[in-house]
């Protein structure tokens, strides 16, 4: 009686699994995708073809009973058919990316069972992938490069014309005589540091501005300036520069390669090494304008032990915080590239602060311009007016980036 | 036994480090002196191992991996503006650096501009085209406008462009305040790093 029911529950057990098993599909009705179309993928350099289809009507979102497509792709209608990509049921697209530009492609799109039986689409086409001479999904990068182009090149040409363009006096400038002048009377070096820009960022280029403004003043006092440098390329610029301002008021003797040394490119190796010259040297001024990241709280930290008056100046987000916290001036951001515009006067310098602000004015009166449109939008839609919000909508849209 | 003796020079030059805490001492010297040293050797045979030699010798010298002659030989341009850098130990031709100088400043300039606008400024418009319907988009909005003022540079800060420029000072602080703690956080971090380095793996006072 017990092996009677042990067997009656076993089968029951098999009946009820197999009852959860999904049916596979049967022989002979597997249906291929319909509407396969292949073509030229827009906006790239013509390295992809994309290939679309409807889904099979077997492709009912179940993965075991509907294992996927099979693009396949050949040179020719005739074959040979490589297989271009596989992807899950359910998808109707796929680029392939494994294409060469200006070659003809004709595409075939199999539906695939779980058994790996295939019902095929196509071929069609032909595609053939194009390099776009113009990426449209772009346009509005292009409009804001172009405006804001026009805009720099209008003020530089103005400024060319010397014509007074005016700027106002950044806080934190008056300080860098202050503090050479402080070096100077006790006798201390004063030490410059780049962080870890390099020469290609706008924030090392702005810096060597300044260096010129601090290595004039230190050639004119007879002060020793020390500039260990974390790249190479902005030592050599480093140099040049310190060698043409110390000629600037006639004291070229005073100018010493060697005090515009290359440390090392590694951070913390870096870091380690101007502590060093920091503590030892004691330096009485101490100046971080450039770039910097995890190192700008250990060196300032370790300059304000020592009792230098430190000026610093990035535009790192996240360091500004601990050059506000440990220096004496900060200069937030853009304030350093407006600095050294205000301290060079150098047309194209100014021209292109010039046009920023002209171009920051304009953002602000269209943020706030968007903000009563969209706040209006919302209202009138709750009303039952949704044209507004629509249009509101696709402004900013407008704005989306790919 | 490598592995130990690692272990106990890393540990070694770790507390040689902190003792920096306390003040300049020898030790400290010493492991700075040792790790700009070596670091700035390693830089070096970086440089050579996975820029000179894979970018510029395998490609153009032994004709590995390029298929197209003019892929090739192109390379003689970047190869020469490179070579231009050394010009600087030669004083009578030193000024021929400042040519690769420029072009790497006119490239970085050229490309910075529409990466710039494509992944900073656009996006962040985008993000500010917001309805003052919520406290959200309201501190939001207020937020940009008033930051933007305060790094207006062309008008003296006086009346309302002042009053503006202060809330976008407030502004300014309240994320810098936000983004100190964050990164306070992040250092305490590598410190217990660290600390967990010296107890576990080298005093083995924990598992």
């Amino acid at each position: 009686m017990k092996r009677l029911m042990a067997s009656l529950l076993l089968i029951a057990w098999w009946q009820a699994a197999a009852a959860q098993e999904p049916a596979p599909v049967a022989p002979g009705t597997l249906e291929p995708p319909g509407m396969v179309t292949a073509v030229d993928a827009p906006n790239d350099e013509g390295q992809a073809v994309n290939v679309s289809w409807e889904r099979s009507p077997q492709d009912a979102g179940d993965a075991t009973a509907f294992k996927g497509y099979r693009i396949d792709r050949a040179p020719d209608r005739a074959g040979p058919w490589t297989e271009a990509g596989f992807v899950i049921g359910g998808k109707t697209q796929f680029q392939d990316t494994g294409v060469r530009a200006g070659q003809t492609y004709f595409y075939r799109v199999a539906a695939v069972a779980p058994d790996d039986r295939a019902a095929e689409a196509g071929p069609v086409g032909p595609a053939v992938p194009r390099a776009q001479w113009f990426n449209t999904s772009r346009v509005n990068v292009l409009v804001f490069t172009g405006l804001l182009s026009f805009l720099i090149i209008w003020y530089i040409e103005r400024a060319k014309r010397g014509e007074p363009l005016y700027i106002r006096k950044i806080q934190g400038l008056d300080a860098i005589d202050d503090a050479v002048g402080r070096a100077t009377e006790m006798g201390k070096p004063i030490l410059y540091s780049f962080g870890l820009g390099e020469i290609r960022d706008i924030v090392t280029v702005a810096s060597l501005a300044i260096l010129r403004q601090v290595a004039v003043r230190c050639a004119e006092h007879g002060t020793e300036l020390l500039v260990p440098n974390w790249d190479p390329i902005v030592m050599a610029a480093a140099q040049e520069t310190v060698q043409q301002a110390y000629a600037e008021p006639g004291r070229p003797d005073l100018y010493k390669e060697g005090n515009i040394s290359f440390l090392t490119t590694d951070q913390f190796g870096y870091a380690a090494g101007v502590d060093g010259m920091i503590v030892r040297q004691k330096p009485g001024a101490i100046f971080f304008l450039g770039y910097f990241y995890a190192e700008a709280l250990i060196m300032s930290e370790t300059g304000h032990s020592v009792g230098a008056i430190q000026i610093a100046g990035t535009t790192a987000i996240t360091q500004l915080p601990f050059f506000i916290a440990s220096c004496d001036y900060t200069l937030i951001g853009e304030e350093m590239l407006a600095a050294s515009c205000y301290i060079k006067r150098d047309p194209q310098l100014l021209g292109s602060l010039k046009g920023e602000d002209l171009f920051k004015a304009a953002l602000i009166l269209g943020f706030a311009a968007m903000a009563v449109m969209g706040t209006a939008s919302v209202i009138l839609d709750n009303g039952g007016s949704p044209g507004l919000l629509r249009v509101f909508r696709a402004i900013g849209e407008w704005f989306a980036t790919v | 036994m490598t592995s130990v003796i690692g272990t106990w020079i890393a540990a070694g030059l770790t507390l040689a480090i902190f003792s920096f805490l306390y003040r300049d001492n020898p030790a400290y010297k010493f492991a700075e002196h040792l790790y700009v040293g070596v670091s700035a050797a390693f830089a070096v045979l970086y440089t050579w191992a996975f820029d000179i030699w894979p970018m510029l010798v395998e490609p153009m010298i032994l004709g590995r991996g390029v298929a197209d002659p003019v892929d090739r030989w192109i390379l003689i341009v970047p190869a020469c503006f490179g070579l231009l850098m050394l010009a600087r130990w030669i004083p009578r031709v030193a000024w021929l650096s400042r040519w690769a100088i420029s072009l790497t400043v006119g490239i970085a300039a050229g490309l910075g501009i529409t990466g710039q606008i494509q992944g900073i400024l656009l996006p962040q418009i985008r993000g500010t085209l917001l309805p003052m319907n919520s406290i959200d988009n309201i501190i939001l909005v207020v937020g940009v406008i008033t930051t933007l003022v305060y790094f207006y540079f062309s008008v003296e800060h006086k009346g309302l462009v002042k009053a503006g420029a202060r809330i976008g000072v407030v502004f300014i602080m309240a994320s810098f305040g936000a983004s100190f703690g964050y990164t306070v956080m992040a250092r305490i971090s590598l410190l217990i790093g660290r600390l967990n380095f010296l107890v576990t793996d080298w005093l083995h006072l924990f598992r």
